[in-house]
């Protein structure tokens, strides 16, 4: 009995000193730093001068800035209208390239190469892009008749939309994804729905969505988190203007933080933005039991 | 006899049609590259010529050496294939330890820690990006490449882990069982059983560190100071700035370099990075 005790202890420690890289990291690098910037959150402090407790201060100040509102309207219209936007072109996509066809290996290639080029060169080509005189976008509306195509970056209007549009490029990793959901359905399912006598159509609604509910659900989580952290395409292409029309959340926290060195403020932000991925999260997460298929057949 | 003749040609026309569109989509989606390449290799002048021409006149190779001049490229590659590296090497050691933690070894509270992990998953950087900077600021590394690197040697990208993790769990326990009666230690059973049976598993979390740390902006950003420890992009999102302008054909042409590296992996390790997503993606 003792020697078993003893046994069972010397695997907890071997099991214990294993993960520890994970252990010290997740105190040192995740834990820590973000109890402290919880209780920055509630102080002044530019790291120069000493700090010093404010209470809810920069709560309240963040509430009533316009920028706040501003980056947090830009930043939610980024992932309510971008991520629906790249799961339906991922799926698409994905359907596309699951028919009968020849070449299908080449076409896969080739929807997946934009997702490995990403970062700030692929920010600078989407700016050469969308340039408003000869960039290749307005050179081809040109070309198919649109007088006055969009200046795109340039304008308040269309500089969101030119960023989704963008982000819609680079829909070949979902669309992976996707494909080893349908490759997953068992092929007897249609089959069996083709002797009730389905459609196409029903086939599609009953069968092929339903099993790939964990896949768009899987997507979209991970999509939802992703996209509230926009920041390179917004530095680098646009530095949150025109009229801060890109101003997106990210970016206000590194102006606040980096720029203007309000640490205490930027903490509170960045608070804030952490509260509401949560929140987005836990809402697909439990809306999910209504939705997703788990059942495989 | 008809109706199957009929019903063939049907179906040969719609995966006509089908094929018709995927080629459509594809060229679509290669033009931005092929654009890329094309202004890269044009005269200051003929950048802005209306309409643009696709083959430029004359071909301006001497871009690339000159874009790659301006950016510091010697330096500044140096700097990003050392942090990317080092980071791969502390990426692999440390989370392939960890994920053995959790696949294999037994000990309280491993359910609630692995829970941790996952997680983390979620957890914007940005909330712990500055206490990171005082702290790094406090003991002096700030603009060193540190903060860049070190904290890839403690399992920080949880998703690695969940990755490796699940392909351990595929390695039939019987393996370790017959190594442990051998007299192996744990850390054998990991280092001789473990590791050699995970090889497609290592190189998918080899290269999806490699992509995440070769594109990196933002901690470089904030970490860096100095123009002799940029990144490459660092160095390419300053081009312009330093330039005074935006010279469209070298921007492109230096762009166009710093995507090479991951293109050019991509097409020698495809199934790797396609079966990547599909692990992560689907047992999530």
């Amino acid at each position: 009995m003792n020697r078993e005790r003893r046994l069972r202890r010397k695997k907890a420690i071997e099991g214990y000193l294993f993960a520890s890289p994970w252990i010290l990291g997740f105190f040192i690098f995740t834990a820590g730093p973000m109890i402290a910037s919880l209780f920055l959150s509630f102080c002044r402090y530019d790291v120069l001068t000493t700090l010093e407790w404010i209470g809810l201060r920069n709560y309240k100040e963040i509430f009533n800035s316009d920028l706040f509102w501003k980056a947090l309207y830009n930043t939610l219209y980024w992932v309510v209208i971008g991520v629906p936007l790249r799961q339906l072109m991922a799926l698409i996509l994905a359907l596309l390239n699951n028919q009968q066809i020849r070449g299908k290996p080449l076409f896969r290639t080739i929807f997946y190469i934009p997702s490995v080029v990403s970062g700030v060169a692929l920010a600078m080509l989407w700016v050469w892009l969308f340039e408003p005189s000869v960039g290749l976008i307005n050179t081809l509306l040109r070309f198919l008749g649109v007088n006055n195509p969009p200046l795109w970056l340039g304008s308040e209007e269309w500089s969101k939309p030119a960023l989704i549009i963008m982000s819609l490029w680079g829909v070949g990793q979902g669309m992976v994804i996707y494909l080893a959901g349908l490759q997953d359905i068992p092929q007897q399912l249609y089959e069996a729905a083709e002797i009730d006598g389905a459609g196409i159509w029903h086939k599609f609604w009953k069968i092929t969505i339903p099993l790939l509910t964990p896949s768009i659900f899987f997507n979209f989580i991970m999509g939802v988190i992703g996209s509230f952290q926009v920041f390179t395409q917004a530095y680098v292409m646009t530095r949150g203007g025109p009229l801060y029309s890109t101003y997106f959340y990210v970016l206000y926290i590194y102006d606040e933080g980096f720029q203007y060195m309000h640490m205490g403020y930027a903490s509170a932000l960045a608070w804030i933005l952490f509260l509401i991925i949560l929140f987005f999260t836990l809402l697909q997460l439990k809306s999910s039991g209504r939705w997703v298929v788990y059942e495989r057949l | 006899m008809v109706n199957y003749k009929n019903r063939k040609t049907r179906q040969k026309i719609t995966s006509l049609i089908l094929t018709l569109i995927l080629a459509i989509g594809g060229i679509a989606v290669l033009l931005p590259i092929l654009w890329m390449l094309s202004t890269s290799l044009k005269d200051q002048g003929a950048v802005f010529i209306i309409p643009p021409k696709w083959i430029p006149n004359p071909i301006r190779w001497d871009n690339y050496s000159k874009a790659l001049e301006f950016m510091n490229a010697k330096v500044v590659y140096k700097n990003t294939v050392l942090i990317t590296f080092i980071s791969i090497l502390g990426t692999l050691i440390s989370s392939s330890l960890v994920a053995f933690a959790f696949a294999r070894l037994r000990a309280p509270g491993k359910e609630i820690l692995f829970l941790l992990v996952l997680s983390t998953i979620m957890l914007p950087q940005q909330v712990v990006l500055i206490p990171q900077f005082i702290m790094f600021k406090l003991i002096g590394w700030i603009d060193t490449f540190y903060p860049l690197t070190l904290p890839f040697f403690f399992a920080t990208t949880p998703f690695l882990i969940f990755l490796l993790r699940q392909f351990f769990m595929t390695i039939p326990i019987e393996m370790d069982e017959a190594a442990r009666l051998d007299g192996c230690s744990y850390f054998q059973v990991y280092y001789k059983i473990i590791l050699p049976l995970s090889k497609p598993a290592i190189g998918i979390v080899a290269i999806q560190s490699f992509m995440s740390n070769w594109n990196e902006f933002i901690r470089p950003l904030i970490f860096i100071n100095s123009a002799a420890k940029y990144t490459v992009s660092v160095a390419l999102a300053n081009f312009s700035a330093e330039y005074g302008m935006t010279p469209w054909n070298l921007l492109m042409a230096a762009s166009l370099v710093a995507l090479l590296p991951c293109i050019a992996l991509f097409f020698f390790a495809q199934r790797y990075f396609i079966q990547g997503i599909v692990v992560t993606g689907l047992k999530g």
